[in-house]
C-alpha cells in the first residue's frame, strides 16, 4: 500500500464525476492530503498524479504555484494560524499583532513551535476587515484580535 | 438621502436565514419557479440585459451583455463559473453574502444558468471563506435533496449542477482567467484574451464568469422587474452614448480608520464622504482623514478633498482613480505616512504577481524593493521618477501584461506620486523612517 490510505484515495476518487477532465481534481485532492498528513509528500504527488492520469510533474507544478501547500520537508504543525499583513488590518494595528505573535511563539512566519502545535503564517486580506486586525485559525476568521489578545489566543490553541 | 430599504441584505439576522425553509418562507424561489414555468432562457437573459446589471467584481463590465457573447446554438455543455475568490484588499462583501443568505446567492446562481443555459456551475470559492463553505454547501445539498438542482428542476426539462470548488490561497485566481485555470487543476496563470471565456473557457467551452454579487442581483431583477432596478441608481451621462450608468443597490465596504467598519447597503452613487461619516461612522480617534482606497487597492488612492466624489462607474474615475472596483473603501487617518500605505500595497502585488508577465513580475518586484528602502531612510529623489514611469508602463491599458493585475499594482503607486508628491519629497528629503521599522521587509 501506498502513502495514501484507501479512505483517502477513495475521497479523491469522489470529486472525478464533478469535472470533464481529471486534472481539474488536483486542487481538491491536493487539500485532502494536506489536510491529513499535513504536507504533501513526494510519494503523495505520485500517488495522485497516478489517480488522475496526469504526471507528477503536472502535479508539483500546481502545487508549488499556491504557496498554501507544503513540501515533505516542511510539514504544517497542528493548527495553522494565519495573520492577515493586508491594509485593512495594517491600519489597526495586524502587523503589530504578527510581530508580537512571532514574539511569543519563538518563531518566524512559515515556521511551526518547537512542540509542533502552531503554524504561524502571514496572510494577504482574509475579507474580514470589518474585524481588523484579524486572524484565521485554520480556515475560519477570528475578528478582533486585539495585541491584549494574543495571550489568550496562544492558549486557546494549546500552546 | 433617505435611507435606503435593503433588498440583498434584507434577510439577514432573521431566524431560519441560512436554510431553505426560511428562504421559501420569505418568498424564495418564487422567482426561480415563475421563470422555469413563464419564461425561455431567452427571456430572462434579455431581462437582464436591459435591467443595465453591471458586474460587481472588480471591472463593472455589463453582465447580461457578456453573456450575449456566448456562441447562440452550441450544443454545449456551457459552464458558469462563479467567482467567489473575493481576494481584493479591504472587500469583504461577497463573504457577507454568502455566511448569511447563501440561498439568495444559489437562486441567483440557477437562474443565470437557466438564461445562459449551463449545464454546471462551479464555484471557485477562496480556501479562506470556511464558514461560506460549510454554509454554501449545506444550501446547495438542501437543493439537491428538493429537486432545485440536479435533474429536471422543479419537474422541468432543466438540469444543472452545483460544485463548490475551493482556492488555495491566491489572489490573481480572482481574474476570470487565472480562475478558469486553476478550476483546471494547473498554476493560475491568466490566458491571452482573445479567445474570451465565452467563447472557450473552462475545459475549453463556453463559459461565463461572473461574481456572487452580480449573481444575487439576478433574482430581484427577475421578481422586481427593470423599472424597479433602474430607479435605484445613476442613469448615464446623457452626454456619453458609451455610459452604461449606474444602476441597482451596491453593497459598500467601508474599513481602516474609521469608527464603525462595515458592509452597508445603499444606491450605487454616494459619495465617499457619506460613506465615511454617514455609515462608517466617521474618522476615528477624533481625527481627519488624510485619504482612502476608493475601490480596494487596485484603483488607486484619493485624498480626503476628493471624499465628495460619488462611487459609481464614473465618479473614480474623474479623479484619476482607476474606477469604482468592489467599492471598498478604507480610509487612512491624518496621522498615517503615505509611505506606509504605499509599501503595505507594493508588497502586495509584489507578492501576488503571478509571474508570468515581465512587465509585471518585475515592475511590482522593483515598487516594491524602491519603497521599502524608502521606508528604511534610504530614498532617492529619483525614486519618484522610477515609481512613476514603472506604475505608468505596466499594465493591460498601456499593452504590457496579460491581465490587469499590473495596472492595479500601477494605480496607487501613479495616484500617490500626482497627489502626495509634496509628503513624498518631504520623507525623502528627511530621510525619514516608517513608523514601522522593524517590520519593514520582515516577512
Amino acid at each position: 500500500m501506498g502513502i495514501l490510505s484507501n479512505t483517502l484515495r477513495e475521497k479523491i476518487l469522489q470529486y472525478l464525476p464533478r469535472y470533464p477532465s481529471k486534472q481539474a481534481v488536483t486542487l481538491p485532492a491536493l487539500h485532502l492530503v494536506q489536510d491529513e498528513l499535513r504536507c504533501v509528500p513526494r510519494a503523495a504527488i505520485r500517488e495522485i498524479a497516478d489517480l488522475l492520469d496526469l504526471s507528477p510533474a503536472e502535479v508539483h507544478d500546481a502545487m508549488t504555484f499556491y504557496q498554501f501547500f507544503r513540501e515533505e520537508e516542511q510539514p504544517l504543525g497542528k493548527t495553522r494560524l494565519w495573520v492577515c499583513r493586508s491594509l485593512a488590518c495594517a491600519l489597526r494595528g495586524g502587523e503589530q499583532l504578527l510581530g508580537r505573535l512571532c514574539q511569543k511563539l519563538k518563531v518566524k512566519p512559515g515556521e511551526t513551535t518547537a512542540d509542533g502545535k502552531i503554524t504561524l503564517e502571514f496572510a494577504e486580506c482574509l475579507g474580514a476587515c470589518e474585524g481588523a486586525p484579524a486572524v484565521m485559525i485554520d480556515d475560519e476568521h477570528r475578528m478582533n484580535v486585539s495585541p491584549e489578545k494574543v495571550n489568550e489566543l496562544i492558549q486557546e490553541l494549546g500552546a | 438621502m433617505p435611507d435606503f430599504e435593503p433588498v440583498l441584505l434584507r434577510r439577514i439576522g432573521k431566524p431560519e436565514c441560512q436554510t431553505l425553509a426560511g428562504y421559501r418562507a420569505d418568498g424564495g424561489y418564487r422567482t426561480l419557479t415563475k421563470a422555469l414555468n413563464e419564461m425561455d432562457a431567452t427571456k430572462v437573459a434579455a431581462l437582464v440585459k436591459d435591467s443595465g446589471l453591471r458586474g460587481r467584481g472588480g471591472a463593472g463590465f455589463p453582465t447580461g451583455l457578456k453573456w450575449t457573447f456566448l456562441p447562440k446554438d452550441h450544443p454545449g455543455p456551457i459552464y458558469l463559473c462563479v467567482n467567489a475568490d473575493e481576494s481584493e484588499p479591504c472587500t469583504f462583501n461577497n463573504r457577507i453574502l454568502m455566511e448569511e443568505d447563501p440561498h439568495q446567492v444559489l437562486e441567483g446562481i440557477i437562474l443565470a444558468s437557466y438564461a445562459t443555459r449551463a449545464s454546471t456551475a462551479y464555484i471557485y470559492l477562496r480556501y479562506e471563506y470556511g464558514k461560506a463553505f460549510r454554509t454554501m454547501q449545506k444550501a446547495i445539498d438542501e437543493l439537491y435533496a428538493n429537486n432545485l438542482l440536479g435533474k429536471n428542476i422543479l419537474g422541468k426539462e432543466f438540469h444543472l449542477d452545483v460544485y463548490l470548488h475551493r482556492g488555495a490561497g491566491a489572489y490573481i485566481c480572482g481574474e476570470e482567467t487565472g480562475l478558469i485555470e486553476s478550476l483546471e487543476g494547473k498554476r493560475g496563470w491568466p490566458r491571452i484574451k482573445p479567445p474570451f471565456p465565452a467563447v472557450e473557457g473552462a475545459f475549453r467551452k463556453p463559459t461565463v464568469v461572473n461574481n456572487i454579487e452580480t449573481l444575487a442581483c439576478v433574482t430581484h431583477i427577475i421578481d422586481r422587474g427593470i423599472d424597479w432596478f433602474k430607479s435605484i441608481g445613476i442613469p448615464p451621462d446623457s452626454k456619453n452614448p458609451r455610459d452604461a450608468g449606474s444602476y441597482g443597490p451596491k453593497l459598500y465596504c467601508i474599513s481602516g480608520h474609521v469608527n464603525k467598519p462595515c458592509c452597508v447597503e445603499l444606491p450605487l452613487g454616494l459619495t465617499v464622504r457619506e460613506l465615511v461619516d454617514k455609515y462608517g461612522g466617521g474618522v476615528w480617534n477624533g481625527r481627519k482623514a488624510k485619504g482612502c482606497i476608493p475601490g480596494g487597492i487596485s484603483m488607486g488612492i484619493m485624498t480626503e478633498k476628493e471624499f465628495d466624489t460619488p462611487l459609481d462607474f464614473n465618479g473614480p474615475g474623474k479623479v484619476g482613480c482607476l474606477g469604482l472596483g468592489t467599492a471598498a473603501v478604507s480610509v487612512f487617518d491624518e496621522e498615517t505616512s503615505i509611505v506606509d500605505v504605499l509599501g503595505n500595497i507594493c508588497r502586495f502585488f509584489a507578492h501576488e504577481s503571478c509571474g508570468q508577465c515581465t512587465p509585471c513580475r518585475e515592475g511590482t518586484g522593483w515598487m516594491n524593493k524602491i519603497v521599502q528602502r524608502m521606508q528604511a531612510g534610504k530614498g532617492r529623489m529619483e525614486d519618484l521618477k522610477v515609481l512613476d514611469e514603472v506604475a505608468k508602463n505596466i499594465g493591460i491599458m498601456p499593452g504590457t501584461t496579460i491581465c490587469g493585475l499590473a495596472d492595479g499594482a500601477g494605480w496607487p503607486v501613479k495616484n500617490a506620486i500626482q497627489k502626495f508628491r509634496g509628503e513624498l519629497e518631504e520623507y525623502i528629503q528627511k530621510g525619514q523612517k516608517s513608523a514601522n521599522l522593524a517590520l519593514v521587509g520582515a516577512h
